[in-house]
């Protein structure tokens, strides 16, 4: 008894900081509680459908089944360098970057000339602006199946108006060598609009003191635009370039109601390619081993274009 | 929301010098019109009588014998009812769940102090990143899993919860002053009590401009219902309207795919039309996140 007594001391005096730690943890979580309640429900659908999605692409991209009945069967990175090796995917892969930049400069630009010429606000200016923006409310399937007959050889409203004036009338969604074009004209139609509603935004941010001292000192329109719009539009800018970058990975609904990917995977993109291994060929590794090369790109892309906003301090 | 403000102020006097020099509106004034050449194509091919034949389908000028022929014909081959139908049971569906779920996750990162804050906000962050699209694969695998493939919850579900709507109601809720809280706090509100009773309400304007901009999105939402639903009687305006288009280019039926188009996009433009400032507004803000 007596020789229990103090040696029970030590242990008492190390547990107690230990039991205060515990205790102001539960204190602590207890006081979180009613947050962590109001975020639960959040919480759980992100947990399925973000994080979780995120944890099966990984694993699925890991395993291969050979027909949709067969056991799973772990293939290591298999998926991976057969999604690489597939000229198929590549070929999607440079489809899109040529349709990433052939539809955000276009439209990028477009959507600045709208944003100058209609800045100031006025009733014939904001019909126009409306006019402009109808195409941004559409689904894209909409746009598609009204650009099908836009394009549609011989009878279609090109060659109907334009098409005539040309020596050959080209088969516009039929040629692999136009048929991207095509396609990339429909996105265009449909984004500047969008884009113009971020650059009418950053030119109210435009000093107005600095725009007429600019003025009396006999600084032209050009000028103007050169020295002191442009530098402010700057974050509208890269703003404007992410989002463009985006939507040029995740629009491929008219591939799918026009042309297939097709002729000969002209238009192929890349979701399209993700959609086709998924549904068509049942190639849940190949499919998720694309997702998760394409969301390693737009992440790493997106990770540098944050450090570029901040480093430029005040983003959008 | 100082910026949509200036939005529709008048542009500063300078700026208001000739922004652009003439050419460059006379230019836009062109590409407006331009912008605009298909939707006309589709109001006048929906009227145009199939006697005119398909050599002047893509005449611009309207026919002198204007008919409904191709909105009823549209109307039969495609269930355009069923499917605007499931269209909207889809944005209410998700739209409610979003409201629970943004409001209380937005109540919590704009009042509450909890262990884990930064984390969890950069938890939510994530979902802005990694663009829901391109998750198709895993989320249908896992839809099939829950047994809800070919239903219209199927197609909801991933967009239940909202990093873009908890982030616009937080930033709206840190705007409400805290003495209006502090009062209902004194008169023994409950914490539910006191967001539905004095947050929710004060918060109506950035409810309205999440509506806008998830009710839009969803309602064009193409390829995920395309991969979740297969019945043809769940399928949405979308992919009905692929379905409708990918049969009707076969007889080259091309009025009857501009009325089944105008039917499909008429309800989302004439909202528009009527409620511009609203919708233009609300997408400025979805792009500033």
């Amino acid at each position: 008894m007596s020789l229990a007594e103090p040696a029970a001391l030590p242990v008492a005096a190390s547990a107690a900081p230990r039991l205060r730690l515990l205790k102001r943890f539960l204190g602590r979580f207890k006081a979180s509680l009613p947050a962590y309640l109001l975020l639960l429900p959040s919480l759980v659908f992100l947990a399925l459908f973000t994080y979780g999605a995120m944890g099966r692409v990984f694993v699925d991209a890991l395993y291969q089944r050979a027909t949709p009945k067969a056991p799973i069967r772990f293939v290591g990175l298999d998926n991976i360098s057969a999604v690489l090796a597939d000229p198929a995917f590549t070929g999607a892969v440079i489809n899109n970057l040529i349709y990433a930049v052939g539809t955000a400069i276009p439209s990028i630009g477009l959507a600045l000339l709208f944003a100058l010429a209609l800045a100031r606000t006025h009733a014939v200016n904001s019909v126009l602006r409306a006019a402009l923006f109808l195409p941004v409310l559409i689904p894209m399937v909409a746009a598609s199946a009204l650009f099908l007959f836009i394009f549609l050889p011989n009878v279609g409203l090109l060659d109907y108006y334009i098409g005539r004036l040309l020596p050959v009338l080209p088969n516009w969604l039929g040629d692999p060598d136009i048929a991207l074009s095509a396609i990339m004209v429909i996105t265009i139609w449909k984004n500047a609009g969008y884009y113009m509603l971020f650059f009418l935004a950053g030119l109210q941010a435009v000093p107005e003191d600095v725009m007429e001292a600019a003025h009396l000192d006999g600084a032209g329109p050009f000028m103007r635009f050169r020295h002191i719009i442009l530098p402010e539009l700057k974050p509208t800018f890269l703003f404007v370039i992410v989002i463009a970058t985006l939507n040029a990975v995740t629009q491929v609904d008219h591939v799918f109601v026009m042309t297939k990917g097709g002729p000969s995977n002209s238009t192929n993109l890349v979701l399209f390619y993700i959609y086709q291994q998924a549904v068509e060929h049942y190639d849940i590794g190949k499919a998720s081993a694309a997702t998760l090369l394409t969301l390693a790109a737009l992440m790493g892309l997106t990770a540098l274009s944050f450090r570029t906003m901040a480093n430029r301090e005040g983003g959008p | 929301m100082k910026l949509l403000d200036r939005l529709f102020k008048d542009a500063p006097l300078a700026t208001r010098n000739e922004i652009t020099p003439k050419l460059g509106f006379v230019l836009t004034v062109l590409l407006a019109i331009v912008w605009l050449i298909p939707f006309l194509w589709m109001g006048v091919a929906t009227l145009r009588p199939a006697s005119d034949g398909i050599n002047l389908m893509a005449e611009l000028m309207p026919s002198l014998k204007p008919t409904l022929d191709n909105v009823r014909d549209a109307w039969e081959i495609g269930d355009f009812p069923r499917y605007t139908l499931n269209t909207m049971i889809i944005c209410t569906g998700i739209l409610l769940v979003q409201f629970v779920t943004i409001t209380l996750a937005g109540f919590a990162f704009a009042r509450l102090d909890f262990a884990g804050k930064t984390l969890i906000f950069y938890l939510f962050l994530m979902q802005l990143m990694l663009v829901p699209v391109l998750l198709i694969v895993p989320n249908l695998s896992l839809v099939a899993q829950l047994g809800l493939y070919d239903t219209l919850t199927g197609v909801m579900m991933p967009f239940f919860a909202s990093a873009f709507g908890t982030f616009l109601m937080r930033q709206a809720f840190e705007a409400i002053p805290t003495e209006l809280e502090d009062a209902a706090l004194i008169d023994g509100a409950s914490l539910l009590q006191r967001i539905r009773h004095i947050y929710v309400p004060l918060s109506m304007p950035s409810f309205s401009a999440f509506a806008i901009i998830s009710v839009t999105s969803h309602w064009n939402d193409f390829l995920w219902p395309l991969m979740v639903i297969n019945s043809p009687d769940k399928r949405p305006l979308t992919v009905g309207l692929s379905v409708f288009t990918a049969t009707a280019e076969g007889t080259q039926a091309w009025g009857t795919i501009a009325a089944g188009t105008l039917m499909v996009i008429a309800p989302l433009l004439i909202t528009f039309l009527i409620f511009q400032k609203r919708f233009i507004s609300s997408f400025v803000t979805s792009g500033i996140k």
